[in-house]
């Protein structure tokens, strides 16, 4: 019972530690942003890693979420003899909640496991060593560009991630299946508003932050040697979208 | 000058420096040796705070960087130039880049100044038309010379070298050496240089330092590390199998 409670009280011990490290990396991250964002040059060769090079999964992956709202809905609303709302449900369904969630997690597996491994490879190479010794915060270099762009870029592929899909659910509603086209704008444009939108707004931003934040922290503390990256990139992969899945039920009890 | 106050470090409950106390003399070449494993490139990095000891001091001319937080210790680094074991070139920069870095970040020099001074590091350290190559193209001594290159732009007071010619043929780490010495010569910074280079290593320092299970075993010159009478140094510098030291 004794050795129970004894596991017991160093994995509390082990976690309390773990999420304060956290903490302090991420404060210290956003204080680093504030005073030294990094140069532009940088800023932007992230937005282009996260988000460009992203445009084309988002785009595939939005493109058939889109038609699958297209299809469930139709048949959903058709039994309500509803189905000219079918351009309000696919919008308010992407807008408010597919699109920054689905987004993020596929950010997170394309570019997410990219941020961990390559900050983890220059930790056991003793390049953030180097940094230090020359007197430089790595987080300058290899943390704030990286965050900065993922607030950037995340929100930008949500956006991408939205009209994507509507439009997917406008050739699966209206080409395949009939739907009024007029009615499929129409209704749309009535039920948005621009709460769902800023809904939207805010938690991609908020995504981009736990993506970047959580894949450069697994980074910045990976284990020796390939396995140490390797565990961290999984592991980061894996606690950015539950983190992310957690984030956005709080987030939307509150925006609601 | 750097000196270290009873130094103690564990990692994951192995203690690997044990009460360590050493003074490095001032613009001369000192040498670390030991047996592998033994704390020296933990000790390195004591000295220019990338390891933080779990008791004791390290002095770096009279100050404890061990208390001292993030933006004083930087100060103090700025004395610093280090080249890692295995260089620690930034991988996604040209070699041009890695040598430039430090200037671009911390100087106000024109571009035109920086690329002069970077050919001229670079040409000192024998190395010409490698700018554009990155550093996995390099062969491990080229880097490690981009790496000096690197260490030595800033004109640091004292300079760290961690294993500066393991791994290399023979010939490539008598001319790492030689380079190491030359450019000592030329610019009269305090070095401290963890070997394994033995005897090597004796015709180019004026101070040894041997450590053995995380403490200081000896301390002197080459000359006094060579007539040592404690078996246990003997030993190690032979290269012997048999003695009172076991490795295997």
């Amino acid at each position: 019972m004794s050795i129970l409670v004894d596991k017991l009280g160093a994995l509390t011990l082990r976690l309390l530690r773990e999420m304060g490290r956290m903490l302090t990396f991420l404060l210290y991250s956003i204080y680093m942003i504030a005073r030294h964002p990094g140069k532009p040059v940088h800023v932007l060769r992230q937005v282009h890693f996260i988000g460009a090079k992203s445009f084309f999964v988002i785009f595939l992956t939005a493109s058939f979420t889109g038609m699958v709202l297209g299809l469930q809905g139709y048949y959903t609303l058709a039994k309500f003899g509803s189905e000219g709302l079918l351009g309000s449900a696919v919008a308010l369904s992407l807008i408010r909640e597919l699109g920054p969630v689905l987004s993020a997690l596929m950010v997170t597996g394309r570019a997410g496991s990219a941020i961990t491994a390559e900050i983890g490879i220059k930790k056991i190479t003793e390049q953030i060593d180097a940094l230090e010794a020359m007197a430089l915060d790595p987080f300058k270099y290899l943390v704030s560009p990286k965050i900065f762009g993922a607030l950037i870029a995340v929100p930008l592929l949500c956006a991408i991630f939205d009209v994507v899909g509507i439009y997917g659910g406008y050739i699966v509603g209206v080409k395949l299946l009939g739907v009024n086209p007029g009615a499929y704008f129409h209704e749309m444009e009535k039920s948005v508003e621009w709460k769902d939108v800023y809904s939207g707004i805010v938690k991609s931003i908020s995504f981009g932050l736990i993506i970047a934040w959580v894949c450069c922290y697994k980074g910045y503390y990976a284990g020796h040697g390939a396995e140490g990256v390797s565990r961290a990139t999984t592991s980061a992969v894996v606690m950015a979208s539950v983190v992310i899945l957690i984030w956005d039920y709080f987030l939307t009890s509150v925006l609601l | 000058m750097i000196k270290l106050v009873n130094v103690e470090k564990s990692f994951n409950g192995q203690l690997v420096l044990d009460r360590l106390s050493l003074e490095v003399p001032e613009g001369k070449i000192t040498a670390i040796i030991g047996p592998s494993g033994g704390g020296k490139s933990v000790l390195l990095k004591h000295m220019i705070g990338l390891v933080r000891p779990d008791r004791g001091q390290v002095l770096v001319d009279g100050e404890d960087i061990t208390a001292m937080g993030k933006s004083r210790l930087n100060q103090v680094r700025e004395k610093f130039g280090m080249l890692f074991q295995n260089a620690a070139l930034f991988d996604s920069m040209t070699v041009f880049e890695n040598v430039a870095f430090p200037l671009e970040e911390k100087t106000r020099l024109s571009p035109d100044e920086i690329r002069r001074q970077v050919h001229e590091a670079l040409e000192h350290v024998g190395l010409r038309e490698v700018d554009d190559k990155y550093p996995d193209e390099l062969s491990g001594g080229m880097k490690k010379r981009v790496g000096l290159a690197r260490a030595v732009l800033l004109n640091p007071r004292i300079i760290l070298f961690d294993e500066p010619a393991t791994g290399l043929d023979p010939i490539i780490r008598k001319a790492i050496n030689r380079l190491i010495q030359e450019t000592h010569d030329r610019f009269g910074f305090t070095a401290v240089i963890v070997t394994h280079e033995i005897p090597a290593i004796f015709e180019l320092c004026h101070y040894v330092v041997m450590l053995l299970d995380g403490k200081v075993l000896f301390e002197g010159s080459p000359a006094e590390i060579m007539n040592s009478p404690d078996p246990r140094v003997q030993q190690f510098i032979r290269g012997d199998l048999e003695g009172p030291l076991h490795f295997i």
